[in-house]
């Protein structure tokens, strides 16, 4: 019996190409200022149109300053980035969600706002120009990264050519102690299995662990596929995912939302459905995790010691030995946000480590809400205040520090707790600055102690 | 566009795995709104990092193939890393295993990615090593990379291997050629129609 990702390809499948690739329709295409610019150069000097211009929506993360985002921005070069994006959405007939527009309040990261809009929905095809697109198979729909010429491809013909994925299933199962986190469970997985392990795979997760999981857990599994080598990752779509939809700007109302709930149910994985491979993970045996690496699969639990025989290449870049625990490592920054955790949940599991305490003296932290309407939800909640009574800076939606093309970056070789996806040489705007990546939890428990901790330590306080 | 059948020049080895796009073109490079001067870029922190790092050897000047390791151009989907690896002008890539998306996105540009084993890879790399002037035929069609007396098999993905060799490798004419097959999938799209 076929999958969720077979149901979505064959119904999406428009031809076989001369190629042999197959050209697959896209419902959803997100953009954003970074990777769009150049696709519509392309379309204008051919003089195609774009298709759908109503199934492409825009928005700015990537560059967006984040301590102003009053326009000009002070950044000439996201400024200019942010108006060519502007101008090229007007042109054509695309909704933008920028600061400074109509929609502005809607900003925010791109796989943030798509499932907060109700735009992502189990079914769709969505591409985008960026490899955590991924993140919106948490709601059961197929989603692809991809490059700038697949971009202008998409504009003008709203179609990509691809060849199909084998499909491997990933069970989790069993109760996550307690501070573990979906976080944990995506860098375990992603050790377990290695960042090129999912080569040529969609990954379907799934078991109880994952039924229990709420979307915003999803998609931080889904989200880190990527740094699995997984191009998709998702997850079928079930009651969690109805409710999570129902009600949203883009969601379907009233009877169409019940046939559309049908439709859901019926394009999922049947219980017999046929995958190329399948793998079992217990998640009672998952720790919180860290990364000591300069990839996302180069991780220990907590209290783990980094093997002995651990590439010598991260070891030198990173300063640990092998052997050596990566727990008691004085950090500099502390960093919560991107699209992997930087959603309400995870701000307010945060948020319970922090408050009531300070971030240590020598650390510089900050939080950056996913997206605008997270910002909002969590001032009324009062985090913003947890967050700078105790030190941190609370700023605005944008991508941040998690790629630093913004002035959010490293200096030096800097160690930064962070809860973004990669740890890669210089991802965080310093060549030589160091990133330990771990759940949004841990980040805090390190800012306030100003060294990797368990967090589990902190959450007993909490509690007592 | 013409058909890409076989690349042929010097060769550039470049040892390591899972050299991700953030070490390929730095992220600080993005901020522009065209592709220009990004061959200027490319492994920039690596190059200053290592004063011999091959991107820095003058005896791999002009070098149209590079032979890398495996899971190369993981990470990000910046196309900006094959963009600045065609301007710097590499025609070819030959690994053990490539990202999907980088592959996906070196094919647009017209640079074929070959996949070979393993231990043909390291064969090809140390012949380049010895001999940098060595001319290196990478041969699409027939899924061989040659180097003087050495020849592995080397292949392209079956459905981008016949799109370069009959020339259908940018696909966007291909993707307009029948659009109104597009329109019909469009609409018997339960979302698309409004349930
Ligand atoms: S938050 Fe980081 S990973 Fe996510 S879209 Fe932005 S830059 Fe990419």
């Amino acid at each position: 019996m076929p999958t969720l990702f077979h149901n979505v390809w064959n119904a999406h499948s428009v031809r076989t190409l001369p190629s042999g690739q197959t050209q697959l329709f896209v419902g959803l295409h997100l953009i954003h200022e970074v990777t769009s610019p150049q696709a519509f150069d392309m379309i204008r000097q051919h003089g195609w149109r774009v298709a759908f211009p109503e199934r492409t929506f825009a928005t700015v993360d990537h560059i967006v300053p984040t301590s102003v985002q009053k326009r000009p921005f002070i950044d000439l070069t996201a400024e200019e980035m942010t108006s060519v994006l502007e101008r090229n959405c007007h042109e054509y007939g695309i909704q933008l969600y920028a600061p400074g527009a109509s929609g502005g309040e809607h900003q925010g990261i791109v796989h943030v706002i798509g499932p907060e809009m109700g735009l992502t929905q189990p079914g769709m095809t969505i591409a985008c120009g960026d490899s955590h697109t991924s993140t919106h198979g948490a709601l059961g729909a197929i989603a692809f990264g991809i490059g700038t010429s697949q971009v202008r491809d998409v504009l003008a013909s709203q179609s990509l050519a691809l060849d199909p994925l084998k499909v491997r299933r990933i069970n989790v199962d069993g109760h996550l102690r307690p501070g573990v986190f979906a976080k944990d469970v995506i860098l375990t997985i992603i050790r377990r299995l290695g960042v090129q392990g999912g080569v040529g795979f969609a990954y379907e997760y799934g078991g109880s662990t994952v039924d229990r999981m709420t979307i915003d857990e999803r998609m931080t599994m889904c989200n880190m596929s990527i740094e699995g080598g997984a191009r998709v990752g998702y997850i079928n779509p079930d009651d969690t995912t109805f409710r999570y939809i129902e009600g949203r700007p883009f969601a379907p109302q009233g009877p169409a939302f019940t046939r559309a709930v049908e439709w859901w149910r019926q394009i999922a994985s049947t219980p017999d459905a046929e995958y190329d491979d399948v793998v079992h993970i217990d998640a009672g045996s998952i720790e919180p995790t860290v990364t000591w690496g300069i990839n996302p699969g180069q991780s220990v639990g907590i209290h783990e010691a980094i093997a002995t025989n651990a590439d010598e290449e991260a070891l030198t870049f990173m300063g640990f030995k092998a052997g050596a625990r990566v727990e008691g490592t004085r950090i500099d920054v502390a960093f919560i946000g991107s699209c992997t955790n930087g959603r309400l949940s995870d701000l307010e599991e945060a948020a319970k480590i922090v408050k009531g305490r300070h971030v240590a003296p020598h650390v510089k932290a900050l939080v950056v809400p996913g997206s605008q309407a997270v910002s909002r939800a969590a001032v009324a909640r009062g985090l913003d205040q947890v967050f700078t009574n105790a030190g941190f800076e609370w700023r605005g939606a944008g991508c941040s520090m998690c790629l630093a093309m913004n002035p959010d970056k490293l200096e030096g070789n800097q160690i930064c707790a962070s809860s973004s996806n990669r740890n890669f040489k210089g991802r965080q705007g310093s060549p030589t600055g160091r990133t330990l990546l771990m759940s949004p939890a841990m980040v805090a428990a390190a800012a306030v102690s100003g060294e990797v901790v368990d967090v589990r330590a902190m959450l007993d306080e909490v509690h007592a | 566009m013409p058909a890409i059948t076989s690349i042929a020049g010097r060769g550039l080895p470049l040892r390591g795995d899972d050299l991700d796009t953030d070490r390929i073109m730095p992220a600080r490079f993005l901020r522009a709104v065209t592709f220009e001067g990004l061959e200027n870029h490319v492994f920039e922190d690596d190059k200053k990092d290592n004063p011999n790092h091959p991107f820095n050897d003058a005896k791999y000047k002009g070098a149209a193939i590079l032979v890398v390791n495996s899971n190369f151009g993981c990470g990000s989907s910046r196309e900006h890393a094959p963009q600045g690896l065609a301007r710097y002008g590499i025609q070819a890539i030959v690994g053990e295993s490539f990202s999907e998306i980088f592959l996906g996105n070196s094919a647009v540009l017209g640079i074929p990615c070959f996949t070979a084993e393993k231990t043909a890879i390291e064969h090809l790399q140390a012949a380049i090593e010895k001999s940098p002037d060595l001319v290196i035929e990478a041969d699409v069609a027939n899924g061989v990379v040659s180097a003087g007396t050495l020849g592995i098999e080397a292949t392209v993905p079956s459905g981008l291997r016949d799109a370069f060799v009959t020339d259908q490798w940018n696909p966007t004419a291909m993707l307009l050629a029948d659009f109104d097959k597009v329109r019909a999938i469009a609409k018997g799209l339960p979302y698309v129609s409004g349930f």
